[in-house]
């Protein structure tokens, strides 16, 4: 006998569990399907855990500059054991919130793997037992996504390693090579730089941090190199020769061969969907380059099958698995809900210093015919930057200069993960830049500075 | 010291009207509850009463002037004869300028690089608020690509939260070849403010222009948006008058010449309870759609339409079910007659459960009436005229009245809208129900 339910959820990441909230609020009722740990790699071995690992990065960088602020330590210590466990804690506490928030919501939790059967069936299976099977008329996929390989240069796990075991250091690494300069590689990057590692960053186009605005790339280069991480860009892995301590990496930048000896490699070049083994064969679901093609509302070629968060592609972040969830549930239980947009995603990457942004690039405006006004706020011009020690960033905003739409805003420096949502909102709003010149911002903060970047785009600007 | 006489809101959803006249010049003194002057609103004339004695110093806002803010200085009150006039508050502001042809439309301040703001302070004009002085919500880039536009607001359906119109419904909506506004945030914006013209084809024909009144305005904006987005449907029913005309007969017979309880009923009385009547006994007829649910009514009250010069206003008989045949008649009258003069308080034609419009006096043998939102039926009642009938197989006379019941399907089925009408003709062809 099939357990009956009104939706089951295939995943029990940021995209999965809060999908099930949500239906479970709507007064659906509601399984989750989760063979490893709830809360999804976000929670478990992503998003957080490193967030937790970049704050002692930050304190070590403080530490090595506390004269500058007029004080003075002697044997400070580095204890990596300490601070991979703080990551791991913070990770293991919010798992746990995630089981009792379901908890709360009355949504059935199953331990273990799905598979589609047919007629809104789900065979659920752990380690080859066959634990339930389960039925629905809806059923999403939310099953994520893992690193990408590349053949040659496969994780091993020791010598050439993915963002799972990079997280949990048992060592600090003399010397590592990153490949990719995504938002994973660079914060790594950051990571080991800050704690002491020499760091080599290889990306395959032109520029790191390549879905951000080229601006924004550069200064975060300037950053990074002038913090003595080694950048190469247009440059591609060809080959890596694993020794016993050590791997030689061949790296080809503009034509010619660069060897490097390092004593690990982080592989951060991608990811792929989690698209097997969930009986996808002989339905009309279909999957394009390892992900489930959707529709705005989450739905498959499959009646009654949909699909959100990394598994359903790009961009790959928590936040937009969470949003997809709630747009697919509130349309599965009849409400009306917009289609989603991924417009309004902002992407944020927490190096030191961060990265934020939320819609078109300038390059992209133009691109789409946009005839565009361009701001600029250094945080030179900005007091509480100056105060804080952290006189480097800049932000960028971009209108339409017909209707006066922002169309986009880049960000880089201290806190700006923390700022980017007053874009977000002013986006999702349809604010334009007449609100946002209005609008009084508090003195003193770096959120100053976004003011007067949209003033400079209308050449208006104050401290600048 | 000196008194600001502010523009009164007249109704809670009032935000701005028309200042029609003064009635007291500069000078004149003034005592408490004299009339200052009449305020037109979408709908009605309202008095200014004063509050405070003293003497009419000056007048701010000139007669006739069209889109005043409420709570604008209208004018200036001091103590004495030729008091000084405080400074501040008043200081001619370039507010609304009169007559509504050359008055420029609410610009919303625009903000702009460059362009520098010329002289004088201007007066940000509720920028908010609609014409029709109900809020429309809509994003800010959505009110700038619509102005840009060409598009009227009013007439886009808002797929945001709560029905807020955001840049995507924009996209469907007709763009009216209006004449573009400089697109460039920077232009210099001071000379004539660019009045969006209406759509359509130009006008070649000799013609004069009348300018929509306020209650034109609000007319087209709500039958426009009844007939585009309520489903109607059309029921009529044909009613032999003869026993109601020989009951009204000699009702009106029975009453005293002058003086208190002096009545005399029209068929349209009768009918106003008939309806009251039958509204009790189908109170599924007396409801409203939204899209939550059906709302239902517990008091029948009912929309009386009334021709009036400018355009037609619904007063309300409240519990038309439960008055008596003399108190409607006496109600009505006075309804009808203060709705002439433009003197009906907002509450008094605000609301109502089910409509009735009458064009039996102009010899109209029958017509479907538009539904009056957010109603879900009215009745439009024809003439009683002498037509032949098939009586018992023999051809007869009779007086009969056709009446058409528009229905919004929404809410009131076919069977249910017929169920109602033959419950209204039983009691108009057998009126001594109406007694009770």
């Amino acid at each position: 006998m099939a357990d009956n339910f009104d939706l089951i959820v295939v995943g029990g990441g940021p995209g999965g569990y809060v999908a099930a909230i949500r239906a479970a609020q709507l007064k659906l009722k509601v399984a989750v399907v989760e063979g490893k740990h709830l809360g999804g790699i976000c929670l478990n071995w992503g998003c957080i855990p490193t967030k937790a690992l970049l704050r002692s990065a930050e304190i070590k960088h403080l530490l090595d500059h506390l004269p500058d602020y007029g004080f003075s330590a002697d044997n400070v210590q580095v204890d990596l054991k300490k601070i991979v466990a703080r990551s791991r804690g913070v990770a293991n506490k919010l798992a746990g919130g995630i089981g009792h928030l379901l908890k709360k919501n009355k949504v059935t939790v199953y331990d273990g793997y799905a598979k589609l059967a047919g007629g809104g069936k789900l065979d659920v299976t752990k380690d080859g037992k066959a634990v339930a099977q389960l039925q629905a008329p809806h059923i999403i996929l939310a099953t994520g996504a893992r690193p990408r390989q590349i053949p040659g240069l496969e994780v091993d796990g020791t010598q050439i390693i993915s963002y799972f075991e990079a997280m949990v250091p048992e060592v600090l690494p003399k010397s590592l090579l990153i490949m990719g300069s995504g938002a994973i590689g660079i914060e790594f990057a950051s990571f080991y730089n800050d704690l002491g590692s020499e760091v080599i960053v290889v990306e395959m186009l032109d520029r790191i941090l390549p879905v951000e605005d080229a601006e924004i790339s550069g200064l975060a280069r300037k950053s990074f190199e002038k913090q003595g991480i080694k950048i190469l860009t247009s440059a591609t892995v060809k080959k890596a020769v694993k020794g016993k301590d050590s791997v030689t990496v061949t790296v080809e930048v503009g034509g010619k061969e660069q060897v490097f000896t390092v004593a690990q490699v982080i592989s951060a070049v991608g990811i792929v969907g989690n698209v097997e083994n969930l009986g996808l064969e002989g339905t009309k679901v279909k999957v394009e380059r390892t992900h489930i093609v959707v529709d705005g509302f989450g739905r498959t070629g499959e009646p009654g099958v949909y699909a959100i968060g990394d598994v359903a592609g790009p961009p790959w972040l928590a936040h937009k698995a969470s949003h997809e969830g709630v747009v697919c549930v509130e349309a599965i239980a009849g409400k009306n809900p917009h289609a989603f947009e991924t417009g309004n995603i902002p992407g944020c990457t927490y190096a030191r210093p961060q990265v934020a942004s939320v819609g078109m690039t300038e390059q992209k405006a133009k691109e789409a015919g946009y005839e565009v006004k361009v701001g600029r706020f250094p945080f030179i011009g900005n007091g509480k930057a100056i105060a804080m020690g952290e006189p480097e960033g800049l932000i960028k905003t971009i209108f339409d200069a017909k209707t006066g739409a922002m169309l986009g805003a880049h960000m880089i420096g201290a806190e700006v993960t923390e700022l980017i949502q007053g874009y977000v909102i002013a986006r999702q709003l349809e604010t334009t830049e007449a609100e946002l010149m209005h609008t009084v911002f508090p003195h003193p903060t770096i959120s100053e500075a976004m003011h007067e970047s949209v003033l400079d785009a209308y050449g208006q600007v104050i401290h600048f | 010291m000196s008194i600001n006489i502010l523009m009164p809101a007249l109704s809670p959803t009032m935000t701005e009207g028309k200042l029609s006249r003064w009635l007291k010049k500069e000078g004149d003194e003034v005592k408490s509850g004299d009339v200052l002057a009449e305020i037109e609103t979408d709908k009605a004339t309202m008095e200014v009463e004063a509050v405070e004695e003293g003497f009419l110093a000056k007048i701010v806002v000139p007669d006739g002037t069209e889109g005043v803010a409420v709570n604008a200085v209208i004018g200036v009150l001091t103590e004495e004869k030729g008091g000084a006039v405080d400074a501040a508050p008043v200081a001619e502001k370039p507010a609304p300028a009169p007559k509504a042809e050359t008055a420029p439309k609410a610009a919303a301040p625009e903000a702009s690089g460059g362009g520098e703001i010329p002289t004088p302070f201007k007066e940000p004009t509720s920028a908010k608020t609609e014409e029709h002085g109900e809020r429309i919500f809509a994003s800010p880039l959505a009110r700038r690509i619509a102005k840009q536009s060409g598009i009227d607001l009013a007439t886009v359906k808002g797929s945001g939260p709560n029905g807020r119109i955001v840049k995507a419904d924009l996209d469907e909506a007709p763009a009216h070849e209006a004449p573009k506004e400089e697109p460039k945030a920077e232009a210099p914006k001071a000379a004539a403010p660019a009045t969006p013209k209406a759509a359509g084809p130009a006008i070649a024909a000799p013609h004069k222009k009348i300018p929509n009144s306020s209650m034109r305005k609000v007319i087209a904006k709500r039958l426009l948006e009844s007939k585009q987005t309520v489903p109607h449907f059309y029921l009529t029913v044909n009613v032999e008058l003869d026993a109601l005309l020989e009951l009204r007969a000699k009702l009106n017979a029975t009453s005293p010449k002058d003086g208190p309880g002096a009545f005399k009923l029209s068929v349209n009385d009768l009918i106003i309870k008939a309806c009251g009547v039958a509204l009790r006994r189908h109170p599924n007829v007396n409801a409203s759609w939204t899209d939550e649910a059906i709302i239902q009514y517990d008091d029948v009250d009912i929309s009386i339409a009334v021709a009036i010069p400018d355009g037609l206003i619904t007063p309300i008989v409240r519990k038309a079910d439960a008055l008596g045949l003399a108190a409607i008649s006496n109600t009505m009258k006075d309804l009808g007659a203060r709705a002439k003069a433009g003197k009906l308080k907002p509450d008094e034609y605000q609301g109502g459960g089910f409509s009735i419009s009458n064009l039996g006096m102009f010899g109209i043998a029958e017509f479907s009436a538009i539904i009056n939102p957010p109603q879900a039926a009215i009745l439009a009642v024809g003439a009683g005229e002498k037509r032949a009938v098939v009586k018992n197989d023999q051809l007869a006379i009779a007086t009969v009245m056709s009446a058409t019941l528009s229905c919004d399907h929404r809410v009131v089925d076919g069977a249910l809208g017929a169920q109602f009408l033959a419950t209204l003709k039983g009691l108009l062809e057998d009126p001594l129900g109406l007694m009770l």
